[in-house]
């Protein structure tokens, strides 16, 4: 026995700072943020300028806020292709509610929030009780929300748009807290940055340090295995599909009282962002690993490469081509990575 | 008689009182006669070895003894007291773990995530309480270096780990959450000659350590160096239950192998002119020398 716990420090040293910090699934997206913002910043004044920098990280701050509970949704094992349609249902459900129906703005909110959670909760329900991948369940969601935001928009307004909450009582007060801005350097900085990295401590703190992160990993990783030692897998399914639920309300309040209007379209299509985010991230498609400072990460390279791309005069329309390549190569780098560092030390 | 009473007043553990007994144990699915009177003991620092070929019954065997099923007729006596196991969890508050062949593990989370997987010590209070982390660590650790295995690194995935070594997790993880006696469910059936040895050499220690163990195999040649006593099933029915005194390894692989159905096959195939004629001759010749 002295033997072998002589020699157990030695092979801890042996496991090495180098694997140790590939081992961590940001790293990919760590790397991947400095080299873009080193590029941008080198070639254009305005992007490294404070102005510049509250663009982008307005941007990202946006995508981010609904990358991070994404993630832990994909870590969990699950997809959620309403993600994006929802911030658009949260955000019209308060604007109507208030300047259509003559609800007060926090009690509107209030319920909007309600409604989400319900949204949420079906969402988790479905897919835990039917066994269907959440693919398709929350495809079914997406197509039925989208469906019903357009819907009763035109129903209420007569127009494809909700608008005029800066009328109502109160809003003042909403905006201080979800779109105000905060001056730094001659910039005007939204709130919303400061959310987002609050929300991304908090969703890793919950991730890697509570019980509860520890049952999404197992939930994702293996469920049978993790309901066999007492995991409630499915609570922690559809506890996740209400975080992603409240994230959208959170966001769509946010557009909504930020510019006092919103479509009825907004939000669709986004929900492939927060996956690709997540993706590189450093989140497994399959469930089970990932991280929430990932998806952030992964927002941030968005964010930067979207306002970059316009700070250097290039045509827009090569931003997806930019998408689409950061999302195979980062693809490539997670499976890489993730090979090299779990390699077997036997 | 007197004799008896005397040791039942002491400790049952360092007593003579087995920490299980089955006594004629029957279970019928149906018209089906699963397992027919059987009957073994385990003791505490002992390894009961539960031997038979596929359909022999043992994982019947295995779901009474946790709890799973309940059976028709014959007792289980815990330290000596009749007892019935209800649910799992029964069995579980009685001491009685057991190590099925899956593993409950999730190979992408560290090893101290998996040994504390859904009994997650915490600390804290309301919002604030969170996973401690840090004893997770230190108590995964230690556990595991009581099993003589030292884990370099317990924030590595279980996945990285040998199959003897998820055994080993599997084991120490029972021990830390109260098990006495510890059911393995063919731990080495899916490893190789080298990784076997290594969960023989667990198996040895947790029985050192004063765990009872019940070692379910189909090779006598992993049973026998660990085993202190046998039990043989074939079709539901007991062939024996021997200490290891009683028994020599020929003998067991005999009557694993059912050695009479063996010599009839070997002297079927003799009788064939080709290829198939050389291995009956060699079976005919392995028999004879299982005696």
């Amino acid at each position: 026995m002295t033997a072998a716990t002589a020699t157990v420090d030695e092979r801890v040293a042996h496991v090495g700072i180098l694997r140790r910090i590939l081992l961590k699934p940001e790293f990919g997206a760590l790397i991947g943020a400095i080299v873009i913002f080193v590029f941008f910043a080198s070639q254009s004044d305005v992007f490294r300028s404070w102005t510049g920098a509250a663009n982008w990280l307005d941007v990202s701050a946006t995508l981010g806020l609904m990358a991070v509970p994404v993630a832990l949704l994909m870590i969990g094992g699950h997809f959620d292709l309403s993600a994006g349609v929802q911030v658009g249902t949260a955000g019209l459900a308060t604007g109507i509610m208030t300047t259509y129906w003559g609800l007060q703005l926090y009690a509107s909110w209030a319920v909007s929030l309600a409604l989400m959670l319900t949204i949420g909760f079906i969402n988790g329900f479905l897919v835990t009780r039917t066994g269907l991948p959440s693919f398709i369940i929350t495809l079914g969601m997406f197509l039925g929300l989208q469906g019903l935001n357009l819907g009763v928009t035109k129903q209420v307004t007569n127009t494809v748009q909700v608008g005029n909450l800066d009328l109502v009582p109160g809003y003042h007060a909403l905006n201080n807290i979800l779109g105000s801005t905060v001056t730094i350097g001659g910039a005007d900085f939204p709130v919303a940055i400061i959310w987002w990295v609050g929300f991304t401590i908090v969703a890793s703190w919950l991730l890697l340090k509570t019980r509860f992160g520890n049952w999404i990993f197992a939930t994702g990783g293996e469920p049978n295995a993790s309901k066999n030692v007492g995991v409630r897998t499915d609570r922690t399914t559809i506890a996740l599909f209400m975080m992603t639920s409240f994230m959208a309300w959170f966001v769509g309040s946010t557009q909504i009282v930020r510019f006092a209007t919103i479509q009825a379209q907004s939000g669709i299509g986004q929900e492939l962002y927060y996956i690709v985010a997540a993706v590189i991230g450093g989140c497994l498609l399959t469930g089970g690993y990932g991280s929430a400072i990932g998806a952030s990460l992964g927002a941030l390279i968005f964010g930067m490469t979207e306002v970059g791309i316009v700070n250097l005069n290039w045509n827009s329309d090569w931003f997806k081509l930019f998408v689409g390549v950061m999302l195979l190569l980062a693809v490539l780098a997670n499976q890489f990575v993730r090979r090299f560092a779990e390699q077997s030390r036997r | 008689m007197t004799d008896l009473e005397v040791k039942e007043v002491t400790d049952p553990q360092k007593a003579d009182v087995p920490m299980l007994e089955i006594r004629d144990v029957t279970k019928t699915f149906g018209s089906v006669i699963s397992l027919f009177e059987i009957s073994t003991t385990v003791r505490a620092g002992q390894v009961t070895c539960v031997l038979g070929d596929n359909g022999a019954g043992k994982s019947t065997f295995i779901k009474i003894l946790s709890g799973v099923h309940q059976p028709d007729g014959g007792q289980l006596l815990v330290d000596g007291k009749p007892t019935r196991f209800g649910t799992p969890r029964d069995a579980l508050d009685a001491g009685i773990a057991t190590v099925f062949q899956d593993l409950a593990m999730v190979p992408l989370m560290a090893i101290w995530r998996n040994f504390f997987l859904g009994s997650e010590p915490t600390k804290g209070w309301g919002p604030f309480k969170r996973f401690d982390s840090a004893s997770a660590k230190k108590i995964t650790r230690k556990e595991m270096a009581d099993m003589g295995i030292d884990i370099r690194d317990p924030d590595q995935p279980v996945g990285t780990l040998s199959g003897g070594e998820r055994q080993s997790v599997a084991i120490a993880r029972a021990v830390h959450f109260g098990a006495r006696l510890l059911i393995l469910d063919e731990p080495t059936s899916a490893l190789g000659v080298k990784q076997a040895g290594v969960v023989l050499k667990y198996i040895v220690q947790a029985r050192d350590r004063g765990l009872g163990v019940i070692f379910i195999t189909h090779n006598p040649h992993h049973a026998y160096p660990v085993g202190d006593r046998f039990l043989l099933l074939k079709r539901g029915r007991s062939l024996g239950d021997f200490a290891k005194s009683e028994i020599s390894l020929q003998e067991l692989t005999r009557l694993m192998a059912g050695g009479a159905e063996l010599e009839a096959l070997a002297h079927e195939l003799e009788r064939d002119p080709g290829e198939l004629g050389e291995v009956g001759r060699e079976l005919a010749q392995d028999t004879e020398s299982l005696g």
